[in-house]
């Protein structure tokens, strides 16, 4: 049987937001009709809005549906760009190399075309950003600065971030904040109307947006949700029918958000003893290739951590280096045992790419090409983490013999 | 498999045979096109698309493989510092030498694979013995075991050209298209993959540098100039520009590329003739001549697409070591150093060397 461990790259869908989806997708109405089919489709749609923020800690007019993490994070980025260099004034998106494609690749576009100047924050060697770092970032570029971009919690190494610290230095520099918590949505308690007033952020600074995507929760694929601080003003990236505050046109899609609010409600409760049940497996997961391979290395933060806020590692994250193996051999080996897991990023032809993420932590190059993820989530069991640490030696034997591709090659 | 017609079939006939197969596209660039675009017909993320596509349909797992590193280092560099050292080398054999049948052949049986399995024109006869040996295509007009000649014994026993006794191209298209394959009407692919556009000598300019240079006869009397030897190759006749016509009014060619004086030779017809040509770097394609010493009648080639020449050859001492020496029975046309030869015994595949000497069969030193 096929054993699933990448819930970072996608969870499978809940079957309580499956037969949400299914039952919405019958019902006849656009949310922008003025009828009664209409209003019955709005009704839907205000209903999984008002869920939907409840699980992010802000008010439902706050929340923007979209097509998911990379929309809601180039709107985010973008759009705050757009409307605080209005005047070519405050050119500066701070942000660490450690973001997700989403986040470097919209920066660096808006460096190319936009005349944005990208100011980087070193990272920790566990994964997470350096405040100190980030402190000085923000005196020296002193009003302007258009935005300040982090993750909730990185989605290779699952490093949760501190987000209080970085919630203060924003508002106190009087900068808006956008947090990426998609890979933290579901695991982490995320409450954004709680961030702000213990940073004392009023107005349009300090944490001001936040982006997730459904189908990381278990809800569909295609749709997600920027949460976006009513005194906060952004340019859209789509023009057209001015639905959801003018920001962000377009037929909504009431059938995948009230599957997502359904899938966010689950989620939410269950959290607490899911991130306790995922983290044990996950533990034992840990353990036990540290066990059979004794130079593989856990990359973020050790699991002894924790602290009493909350995990500082995703509970269902486990990511290692393997010396002397590449990752993409690695993966291929488990495929071929049935095992899915992930190398982390890779490119549009499928080729993986040495982590972005370990480089920006100080990682050589060849501890950033032996990298795997292995990711649990809510379907997953101790039979499965069984049957990965019972393929993984083998598995580590032949990539090992395999090697990295940078060596010298000769048939014997 | 790069997306193109002939590996999407071979990997389904591998299928078709029993084997356990598993598709692989290999990256041979950090930043591939999005679209192909004209006679290039691999390594963009279209192909690589065509590929998975073909290998759904076939019904295989399919993955892509990274050899952008040693592509460019083995076969790309390569090839610039050849054509900087005036030599002519053929990238495809190279990059079966040093990625396909290697870095790929040995990284697939660390893990656990028999062989590699390509869409080559190309038969292999294997003996009882397990000796194995490469020969032509049934079709004559699609063979490619040319560019298969660098490989030893050891790679041969390790690989699989299921199209090798194919009658004609035309039928593996009409197989694709049987099968379902939306790759069988896809063009061929003939221009060197790295070079996006085709244009061999404007890429090269971009990276050996164009510095105008003087074209000699043989008497070394300047006949004309030029805008960087690189762009030459002996046997060359077009783009010469020469301004001052040839004493006997006939057309003159390319006989000789000197990249360290950026100087271009050029003569008559006549003098292109080559007698012999002999080469250090040599391997075998599978198992060596018994008595390397003695002449021995073979047939030799020396383009992809040349035609086989009779000839005798031998294994001959040299100071430091030995060379392949082959003397055709009707002198060569068109031979640059760089170029490999692939020797011949009937439609069997002896070996190849690159060539680094020749001898001319017209020892004129003066242009008429």
């Amino acid at each position: 049987m096929a054993i699933y461990l990448d819930h970072s790259a996608t969870t499978p869908m809940r079957e309580e937001a499956a037969e949400a989806w299914l039952a919405t997708s019958r019902a006849i109405g656009n949310s922008s009709s003025i009828h009664s089919h209409g209003q019955s489709a709005r009704q839907a749609l205000e209903e999984a809005r008002e869920t939907v923020a409840r699980t992010l800690g802000v008010d439902a007019i706050e929340v923007l549906f979209v097509s998911g993490g990379t929309e809601a994070i180039n709107l985010a980025i973008k759009g705050l760009y757009w409307s605080r260099n209005a005047d070519g004034g405050r050119p500066v998106v701070v942000a660490s190399r450690g973001e997700h494609h989403a986040t470097l690749d919209t920066i660096e576009w808006l460096a190319e075309h936009e005349g944005a100047e990208a100011a980087w924050v070193r990272l920790s060697d566990d994964g997470s950003i350096d405040v100190d770092d980030l402190a000085r970032v923000l005196r020296a570029h002193a009003g302007r600065v258009a935005l300040v971009t982090v993750l909730a919690a990185n989605n290779e190494v699952g490093t949760v971030e501190s987000l209080e610290p970085i919630a203060r230095l924003t508002t106190v520099a009087g900068v808006p904040l956008h947090i990426d918590a998609v890979a933290a949505y579901g695991h982490v308690r995320l409450d954004l109307g709680a961030l702000r007033s213990s940073a004392g952020a009023t107005g349009a600074m300090g944490p001001v947006a936040l982006s997730v995507s459904a189908h990381k929760i278990g809800g569909p694929q295609g749709i997600g949700a920027l949460a976006l601080d009513r005194s906060t003003t952004i340019e859209p990236l789509l023009h057209g029918g001015g639905q959801q505050r003018r920001l962000r046109s377009g037929t909504q899609d009431v059938a995948s958000a009230v599957a997502f609010a359904r899938a966010a409600e689950v989620t939410v409760k269950e959290m607490a003893g899911e991130d306790a049940r995922i983290s044990s497996l996950r533990e034992s997961l840990v353990r036990g290739v540290l066990d059979a391979v004794p130079d593989a290395v856990l990359n973020g933060v050790s699991l002894s951590a924790d602290d009493e806020h909350g995990p500082v590692r995703l509970p269902g994250n486990a990511h290692f280096s393997f010396p002397g193996c590449q990752g993409d051999s690695i993966l291929f080996l488990l495929d071929m045992a049935g095992i899915s897991v992930s190398t982390g990023s890779a490119c549009q032809a499928g080729v993986p790419e040495p982590s972005h993420v370990l480089l920006a932590m100080g990682r050589s190059e060849e501890v950033a090409r032996s990298a795997l993820r292995v990711t649990l989530g809510h379907t997953t069991t101790q039979d499965d983490v069984d049957a990965f640490l019972a393929a993984i030696p083998g598995v580590i034997r032949s990539a090992r013999k395999a090697g990295l591709s940078e060596r010298d090659v000769a048939v014997r | 498999m790069s997306g193109g017609v002939d590996s999407a079939v071979a990997a389904a006939r591998a299928v078709d045979a029993g084997h356990e197969v598993v598709g692989v596209h290999l990256a041979l660039s950090r930043m591939p096109g999005t679209l192909r675009t004209g006679s290039r017909g691999c390594c963009t993320i279209e192909d690589s698309m065509d590929a998975q596509r073909a290998a759904n349909l076939i019904g295989i797992p399919y993955y892509v493989w990274d050899f952008s590193e040693r592509f460019k280092l083995d076969v790309v560099d390569d090839f610039v510092a050849e054509y900087s050292a005036g030599r002519t080398p053929n990238p495809c054999m190279r990059c079966n030498e040093k990625i396909k049948f290697a870095a790929l052949l040995e990284k697939a049986v660390d893990l656990g694979f028999d062989a590699v399995c390509t869409g080559h024109y190309a038969r292999l006869d294997r003996s009882a013995s397990g000796a194995v040996e490469l020969h032509r295509a049934s079709d004559e007009a699609k063979d490619q075991s040319y560019v298969l000649g660098v490989l030893t014994a050891e790679q041969l026993a390790h690989s699989m050209f299921p199209l090798g006794e194919t009658p004609s191209k035309a039928v593996v298209r009409a197989e694709a298209a049987a099968r379902g394959l939306s790759v069988a009407s896809k063009p061929d692919s003939h221009d060197i993959c790295f070079i996006p556009d085709g244009d061999t000598r404007g890429w090269l300019a971009e990276r050996v540098g164009a510095e105008t240079g003087s074209i000699l006869d043989r008497a070394g009397n300047v006949v004309g100039d030029h805008d960087g030897a690189h762009a030459f190759t002996v046997g060359q006749r077009r783009g010469l520009r020469l301004g001052v016509p040839a004493d006997d009014g006939k057309p003159r060619f390319v006989l000789e590329v000197r990249p360290k004086t950026n100087e271009v030779v050029v003569g008559p017809k006549e003098a292109l003739a080559i007698a012999e040509i002999a080469g250090a770097r040599f391997s075998w394609a599978g198992e060596p001549l018994d008595e390397p010493g003695d002449w021995f009648d073979c047939d030799v080639q020396i383009r992809a697409h040349a035609d086989p020449v009779p000839a005798r050859a031998r294994i001959a001492p040299t100071s430091d070591g030995e060379e392949f020496v082959v003397v055709p029975a009707r002198p060569l046309d068109g031979v640059a150093p760089g170029q490999t030869a692939v020797v011949y015994l009937g439609t069997r595949v002896l070996g190849q060397f690159t060539i680094d000497r020749t001898v001319s069969a017209v020892p004129v030193t003066v242009d008429a």
